[in-house]
């Protein structure tokens, strides 16, 4: 099977002043085309660090990240990223803050906004355009960041807990319109998240991480068909065995 | 009844402080007229106002002139303390090696540096300016070098995913807009401590007119006081004039974006 995106004995190492912080031990996943990737860990097993690897923003200590066959140097536009925090410019509109990676591509204004435009209306914020962000709320502010990352036609969209710090009944909401932009564009979606029940519910298959140093202990493929129900009894058995993983890494990490 | 309605018009926006500035103005009358009775120490408001009168002519050059000292000095201490600013925030070693030069020369006074500016530049507009500039840049270049300092990392990361690499695209894409505030904040903090230098650099005869030059050198040695007073006041509310001005065009036209939050 050929992989879109492959992570091949990645090893990132921080200096800090208590001394090396190893935050990835030989790290191997392959991730195929298309495919809704969730990687789920406890907090600090470097699952945050992994996808800024990818990203392009941090480089590996050693080992290569493969996309489309190449190897990874820096970022590029064919990564579109959604972070934890708000990272919405606050001195852009709606609209400036989606045509941003287009303005880079040195893109006609007219392409520009019909872009961004169509990227606005995708995510369910059309005639927000013109707001700025401190006019959105927190599910609106991570809306208007997945139409950044996507209106540049990133291969592949990386999202760091991008749903983290909503409510829950906006977040189910964003996951819901997050599985039909994804079956719309097609994309290869990297998705981080801490919740289980997040996992489950938009994943094809779930990396399972152990914490410090980051490393894969199980990756297992949800084959519960879509559209999931969130209380239905696979999704539950495949809860409760995503939560014993875990609980027995965290065991681990105790003894 | 009545007491409610004294109270309802108490209330109405304006009319306390209206209120108090006249009664202010009303107990410095009867001071001047009735008590110190001698206009050499201190003028009566009445004869202030008559003395604006007197020098409607010499009003609009005054502050023509003063308008040009303060620009020169305040553009020269915008430009340079940007600048500089920008840089010492974003390149470390750019801070590293100019952050001691400047904390030497920040805590001079800027009248101290008046007899080098007649020196070097002689009896010129420009060696006024270079005294408003003096005391315009330190607070320019300081607040520049703060918002520098505290972009936020995740916009930096934010901009480099969408494309964005080039450190000068980075600078001019994210740094300076959200700057922006801090960099207003810095040049309302300049524009007051320039307003402060500009009467003591026209002390020195750099020009015939002049608001400082007026006070100072015309109105004070012949004790007119009462003049002396009208330019004072004067000299006050072109500087609240130039704050309220600078304050709309920026909350109103540069830092929409940040409505209700920027400079205090």
């Amino acid at each position: 099977m050929n992989h879109k995106l492959e992570i091949r004995d990645v090893t990132k190492t921080f200096e800090t002043e208590e001394g090396e912080l190893m935050a990835l031990d030989r790290f191997n996943v392959g991730v195929k085309p298309s495919e809704f990737l969730c990687i789920i860990g406890p907090s600090g097993c470097g699952k945050s660090t992994l996808l800024r690897l990818i990203a392009g923003l941090d480089e590996p200590s050693s080992g290569t990240i493969i996309l489309d066959g190449k190897e990874l140097k820096g970022p590029s536009p064919d990564r579109g990223m959604v972070f934890q925090e708000y990272s919405l410019f606050p001195w852009r509109t709606v609209l400036k803050n989606v045509t941003f990676g287009l303005e880079l591509r040195k893109m006609g204004k007219q392409e520009r906004y019909r872009i961004a435009k169509e990227c606005i209306e995708l995510v369910g914020l059309k005639g927000f355009e013109n707001m700025y962000p401190y006019e959105l709320s927190g599910g609106m502010k991570q809306r208007v960041a997945i139409a950044r990352a996507i209106a540049p036609e990133p291969s592949i969209l990386l999202m760091d807990e991008p749903f983290g710090s909503v409510d829950a009944q906006t977040r189910n909401a964003l996951q819901e319109e997050l599985l039909e932009i994804w079956q719309r564009t097609k994309k290869t979606i990297l998705f981080v998240t801490h919740s289980v029940d997040e996992a489950v519910y938009l994943a094809d298959r779930v990396a399972v991480m152990t914490a410090r140093p980051g490393n894969l202990i199980k990756c297992a493929g949800i084959d519960i068909p879509r559209p999931r129900k969130r209380t239905s009894v696979e999704a539950n058995e495949f809860r409760e065995k995503l939560l014993m993983w875990l609980s027995l890494e965290r065991s681990k990490v105790q003894d | 009844m009545l007491k409610n309605r004294v109270l309802q018009f108490l209330n109405r926006r304006g009319v306390i402080e209206v209120i108090s500035l006249c009664v202010a103005i009303l107990i410095w009358e009867m001071v001047a007229v009735f008590v110190i009775k001698d206009k050499g120490i201190l003028p009566s408001p009445h004869a202030v106002f008559l003395a604006y009168f007197e020098l409607f002519d010499l009003i609009p050059l005054d502050i023509c002139t003063s308008l040009l000292h303060f620009a020169i000095g305040l553009g020269a201490g915008a430009v340079v303390g940007i600048t500089l600013g920008m840089l010492m925030g974003w390149f470390r070693t750019a801070n590293r090696a100019l952050d001691a030069i400047i904390e030497v020369l920040r805590p001079i006074p800027p009248l101290a540096w008046i007899p080098f500016a007649i020196i070097w530049i002689g009896l010129t507009h420009s060696a006024a300016g270079f005294i408003v500039f003096i005391g315009a840049v330190f607070p320019i270049l300081i607040n520049t070098y703060t918002g520098f300092r505290e972009v936020d990392k995740t916009y930096i990361d934010a901009a480099k995913v969408l494309g964005c690499e080039k450190e000068s695209k980075l600078i001019r894409l994210v740094a300076i807009p959200f700057s922006l505030p801090y960099i207003a904040t810095g040049i309302r903090v300049g524009m007051g401590v320039g307003w402060m230098c500009l009467v003591a650099a026209e002390y020195f005869g750099v020009s015939r007119y002049g608001l400082g030059y007026r006070l100072l050198c015309i109105f004070f040695p012949l004790q007119m006081m009462d003049r002396v007073v009208a330019y004072m006041i004067l000299l006050g509310l072109i500087a609240l004039v130039l704050d309220r001005v600078f304050r709309y065009f920026v909350d109103e036209r540069l830092l929409k974006w940040k409505k209700g939050m920027v400079t205090q």
